[in-house]
């Protein structure tokens, strides 16, 4: 009966299993061997930390690296603030229909594939775009405006893509908070602002925290919107990843950097839990 | 016109839509008094708090407290504090913040906001208790930290909604007690609103039982209890026999009321004429099992002990009577000589007229 038992358990997570140890483990395993393998030769590898040294002493490379993890950090909070209040009033104001029907709006643009959407983009952001045409015909600029390519850009179109994923888990968070425990809160002399900041956000923390964190997760590991919207100034540390890996084919650099990546978000994920008091159980229980 | 009392409602209407909810109501609270708002749930007290507490706004008339008018101001504005029915304690906090929390809020520095949260914690019974959380409290100290978060901030006026609802029958009996020993040293006036009557007339001064509305009758809970002005005053407050029939003779104070059977019932009343609601208190009925004891009393009547519904010194009886389509309800002293009576035995019940109130209906 308990070997049986035990044998169901086994067959049941048999495909979790499978993906985390084939798809997940393995993969990274092999890049952290891979990491630590330098050519001496031609088709010649051997044991050496190289490959991080090598980050290290380009500044290219730890400035791209340093660069990544601030705008990152940047998008998150841009993401929160104006994640925020779209929440809240989709948790606390709108009611059947009109919730449903924002929580739609919000999902919307995921219906189309991250490149389709990143180049809708850049139709109205480019030289000969909507809006440089728009801003022209308005007389508003005598010449043609170049929005593309710079920082504003790149930041526009990854709070673009994580703005449903810091909404959902907030509005989660949000929803979950008594609306008396609110009243109380005015009730008792708080303003608005004492009320949002003593009651309503340390509520919505498991979910600021989580929405944070996968909004940071998928913005450090973008690619396609930093290279398509930044271009040549883009500069985000998964282009000299993929450099590596397929431009100049030094697999054991790549593999160094994207173990460097790895360690990264780890490390900012931490900090963030720690920095906000919050346990990782009850915030992936949030998301 | 100026006013000595805390709260004045002077026809305050609340509509939304098309149903009104709080209709023309007109009352007054005297300081340190214990006011309650009685009736059943969908009655429009919880309305009529809001809108006291700021969070509604009336429709028409005027909310003046300490003769200063309410309407416009916003509810963190109002001197008056709510508990609220689930008492809405932060959960964010502990009890010594929750407590400090209203009064940080008006300016006052954490150091004295946390001693006087300290001292107010001690006044109600929780010293020590400041660095707990809330969700480690019982049901009767989360209640008495919510009244604490009021208390401490000394509003002209303290607001219950129900606050004992959520509490078991053993503790709701205690904290009534606690809450009126509460208001009483503290001197605070308090506006309390109840669906249960016993709630209300164990710690009211006055009572205002609300129906659809409108208030029905305002008054101390022994001129509700003895004195009811409308028949749902008389059938909501307190236990009650309820008979309906015609009125067939109005003469000399009393009224004849002629039930559907044929019997005649004997009350006082203002009804005249038509139909008429008559009640009388279970404990207004008197039992003997010879009929000569209750000689005196105009409406005498026989019947058989249907049920006896035991319940210590509330115990009583229901007796099938002829005449009556509803058995008779009769509180049963247990002291008296009855206490013993089984199902099935014949008795004989009686009762004077004054006992029983006649309405039209």
């Amino acid at each position: 009966m308990k070997t049986a038992q035990r044998l169901t358990l086994l067959l049941m997570m048999a495909p979790a299993i499978l993906w985390l140890g084939v798809l997940i483990v393995l993969p990274h395993v092999e890049i952290l061997i891979l990491s630590f393998s330098e050519r001496v030769a031609p088709r010649v590898y051997q044991f050496g930390f190289g490959n991080y040294l090598e980050f290290f002493t380009e500044p290219l490379y730890w400035r791209t690296f340093a660069r990544t993890a601030i705008m990152s950090i940047l998008v998150t909070a841009v993401t929160l603030v104006l994640a925020f209040p779209i929440a809240l009033y989709i948790a606390r104001v709108a009611q059947g229909r009109v919730k449903a029907m924002l929580l739609l709006l919000c999902l919307l643009p995921f219906w189309v594939s991250e490149l389709v959407r990143t180049l809708g983009w850049m139709m109205l952001l480019r030289e000969t775009g909507i809006i440089s045409y728009i801003l022209r015909m308005t007389g508003l600029a005598d010449h043609p405006v170049e929005l593309l390519y710079n920082d504003g850009a790149v930041i526009l179109g990854l709070v673009y893509g994580g703005l449903l994923f810091m909404i959902v888990p907030l509005a989660n968070a949000l929803e979950s908070l008594d609306p008396s425990v609110v009243e109380a809160g005015y009730d008792l002399g708080g303003s608005r602002w004492t009320v949002i900041r003593r009651i309503v956000i340390p509520h919505a923390m498991p979910g600021i925290v989580a929405g944070s964190i996968i909004v940071f997760m998928l913005t450090v590991g973008n690619f396609a919107t930093p290279v398509l919207l930044g271009g040549k100034n883009g500069l985000w540390f998964t282009e000299q990843i993929y450099a590596q890996f397929i431009t100049r084919f030094n697999w054991p650099q790549g593999a160094a950097f994207g173990m460097l990546l790895l360690l990264l978000s780890s490390a900012i994920v931490w900090a963030g839990l720690r920095l906000t008091g919050q346990g990782l159980g009850t915030t992936l229980r949030q998301a | 016109m100026a006013s000595s009392n805390d709260l004045d409602i002077a026809n305050v209407t609340k509509r939304f839509g098309a149903h009104i909810a709080v209709n023309d109501v007109t009352f007054s609270v005297a300081p340190g008094e214990f006011f309650s708002i009685l009736g059943p749930s969908g009655c429009g007290k919880t309305t009529l708090m809001r809108m006291i507490a700021g969070f509604e706004n009336p429709s028409s008339g005027d909310i003046r407290i300490r003769d200063a008018s309410m309407i416009g101001v916003p509810a963190n504005r109002r001197p008056v504090n709510m508990v609220f029915q689930s008492l809405a304690l932060f959960p964010m906090m502990n009890v010594g913040e929750n407590v400090a929390y209203g009064m940080t809020c008006r300016g006052v520095s954490r150091a004295e906001a946390d001693e006087r949260a300290t001292r107010m914690l001690e006044r109600v019974g929780l010293k020590g208790f400041g660095d707990r959380q809330v969700t480690a409290l019982s049901g009767g100290q989360r209640q008495r930290v919510a009244i604490a978060r009021c208390l401490v901030l000394e509003p002209t006026l303290v607001l219950l909604d129900e606050p004992l609802g959520a509490l078991d029958l053993k503790l709701r009996e205690h904290m009534k007690i606690e809450l009126k020993q509460l208001q009483g040293t503290f001197n605070t006036t308090f506006a309390y609103i109840t669906h249960d009557q016993s709630e209300a007339l164990v710690m009211s001064d006055r009572i205002a039982v609300m129906n659809q509305g409108r208030f029905e009758q305002v008054g101390n809970p022994r001129e509700l209890y003895h004195s009811p002005a409308t028949p749902f005053v008389a059938s909501f407050v307190g236990e009650t026999n309820r008979w309906q029939g015609v009125v067939s003779d109005g003469a000399d104070g009393t009224i004849a009321v002629r039930l559907p059977s044929g019997v005649l019932v004997h009350g006082r009343g203002k009804s005249n004429v038509g139909d008429a609601l008559c009640f009388a208190r279970p404990e207004a009925i008197a039992l003997a099992s010879d009929p000569t004891a209750l000689s005196a009393l105009p409406n005498r009547f026989d019947g058989r002990v249907s049920a006896v519904l035991f319940d210590g010194a509330n115990s009583s009886l229901l007796i099938e009577t002829v005449g009556f389509d509803q058995p008779v309800r009769a509180v049963l002293p247990q002291a008296g000589a009855l206490a013993g009576i089984n199902v099935g035995a014949p008795i004989h019940l009686g009762w004077t007229s004054d006992a029983m109130k006649v309405f039209a209906a």
